[in-house]
């Protein structure tokens, strides 16, 4: 080290960097200063503490044991659900559905109270500057305190209230206990009981055909790609589900919604005769995934 | 043997000031519930801090098997319920620990808002407190939509729709969040870096502070 505790130089620096030793930190007062018996936190006490944890960790393993994870079905854009957010977010929930906190005052409700609520939070040891710390002593900050954690109760129920009737008048379950249920069913009929998604790949139908030649003659494969996959172009495997032959036809000769312009004078261009590019409509309205 | 272990490390790297530093202070009879039974209500704290031990490990073993994207998201997580051996249990642990860190937490804020115990001088350890209160909520609202299933899809709409009534900004965030219009593949992978890398860097950051400034300050006296 540079400069030794007994320094005889003016300035005194820490270790060996260049910070200025300052003396503006002031030590907290040793436990001995406090009234009682105190006691050594390693080992004395983390043993202690490490026994409250043990019944703590019994209790909580019982828990995930007694009561698995909640897991519904796979996510379905289309799906009727009440949406329902975790427990602890109720409150802000049901709160965003006041009418002073949504429509018209839902900025009012985002960011007036919301916003103030939790910056207050957030800088309560600059706003209670007292000294005093007994919480009956401080009537104004407690007072704020408890009412907020009433209103915060109030507006959970409400929030829970609210989802359990929807539930019981729409008569939907929650998912995992309906998921659960049918994999019972099931597993009592001996049937696999997932709900794993699975995606099939939909094959090219009449992967023989002349059409196919036509296909990537007529220069389809620059947008469509070759395995008809679709590159810059959208997929055309299944295209037969979603538009007919004549749909086609159409599309071809005057291109699609703006996104493709008429294809049908190239395709002639390229060698293709007014039958072949039927016949390549025709095929590929025969195009379906199943 | 170990003393002699010891002994060889300290002579290189002197770690006796840090083990000073982290662990060797006394506990004062006040906060002991071994002396005053009330003083249970000082364990929230080392208990929120368990909890997110336990957080932090199950979380550890379920990226084992989750994987982040719409298909096989569903798809792992079942598998990770039904087939993997242990893993309903640690999946279980994780999913009820994210709402006894929340109760715990709570709790440990009352405890020292009511014992004005953030004043003078631990404000900064109040602020960051707070901070910490917010990533867990954070951590809380990307974790949810992780399974990838119609009450995670359903309750990330509605939070899109809450961020996307914030003034101004609302557009933005909605879409920094959703990574595009719509809540899809995007929003999936980037609730996922948010649960797993972003917040919990951020949070152990914090929790150092914390822990740093509770040695460096004590704990509050008795009242």
């Amino acid at each position: 080290m540079a400069h030794g505790k007994n320094s005889e130089e003016k300035i005194v620096y820490v270790g060996d960097s260049r910070v200025k030793k300052a003396k503006g930190f002031v030590v907290p007062p040793d436990y001995t200063a406090y009234p009682g018996k105190s006691e050594a936190f390693i080992p004395n006490f983390l043993l202690k503490e490490w026994m409250v944890g043990v019944v703590f960790l019994v209790g909580f393993l019982v828990l995930t044991i007694a009561e698995p994870a909640p897991l519904g079905f796979p996510a379905n854009p289309s799906a009727t659900i009440i949406p329902m957010p975790d427990w602890y977010f109720l409150f802000l929930y049901e709160y965003l559905k006041l009418p002073y906190a949504s429509g018209d005052y839902v900025v009012l409700g985002v960011i007036g109270v919301t916003g103030v609520a939790f910056s207050a939070l957030l800088l309560a040891p600059f706003l209670d500057t007292g000294k005093e710390r007994r919480f009956y002593r401080r009537p104004i900050t407690s007072s704020l305190m408890i009412l907020s954690i009433m209103a915060i109760v109030y507006l959970t129920n409400g929030a829970w209230t609210h989802y359990t009737s929807e539930m019981e008048k729409s008569g939907q379950k929650p998912e995992h206990i309906q998921r659960h249920e049918e994999a019972e069913e099931k597993r009592a009929k001996g049937l696999p009981t997932s709900n794993a998604v699975v995606t099939k790949e939909v094959a090219i139908v009449e992967k023989e055909d002349v059409a196919m030649e036509s296909y990537k003659l007529a220069g389809c494969i620059t947008c469509h790609a070759a395995d008809m996959k679709g590159a810059a172009g959208p997929s055309l495997r299944g295209i037969g589900d979603v538009h007919d032959k004549d749909a086609i036809l159409t599309i071809i000769k005057e291109g699609y919604n703006g996104k493709m312009g008429p294809q049908y004078d190239n395709a002639i261009a390229a060698g293709l005769t007014d039958q072949d590019v039927d016949h390549l409509a025709e095929w590929l309205a025969k195009q379906k995934a199943e | 043997m170990f003393k002699n272990i010891y002994n060889w490390i300290d002579e290189r790297l002197d770690v006796t000031p840090i083990w000073r530093d982290v662990a060797d202070h006394e506990v004062p009879e006040h906060v002991n519930p071994a002396h005053h039974f009330s003083a249970f209500v000082y364990c929230f704290g080392g208990l929120t801090f368990f909890i997110t031990v336990i957080q932090i490990l199950s979380g550890m073993f379920l990226t084992m098997y989750y994987v982040p994207d719409i298909i096989n998201a569903y798809n792992s997580v079942e598998y990770l319920q039904t087939q993997v051996a242990f893993g309903q249990i640690v999946r279980g642990m994780h999913h009820w620990g994210a709402s006894l860190v929340i109760v715990m937490m709570f709790l440990h804020t009352m405890r020292v808002f009511f014992t004005g115990s953030y004043k003078a001088p631990r404000e900064m350890n109040w602020v960051v407190g707070m901070l910490i209160f917010f990533v867990m909520l954070g951590l809380g609202l990307t974790g949810y939509l992780l399974p990838w299933d119609n009450k995670a899809y359903f309750a990330t709409k509605v939070t899109m729709e809450i961020a996307n009534s914030v003034p101004y900004l609302g557009p933005v965030l909605k879409e920094l969040m959703q990574g595009g219009t719509i809540v899809g593949a995007q929003t999936l992978t980037r609730f996922f870096a948010l649960h797993v890398f972003f917040l919990p860097a951020v949070l152990l950051t914090l929790l150092v502070g914390h822990f740093i400034m509770i040695r460096r300050q004590g704990i509050s006296g008795p009242l």
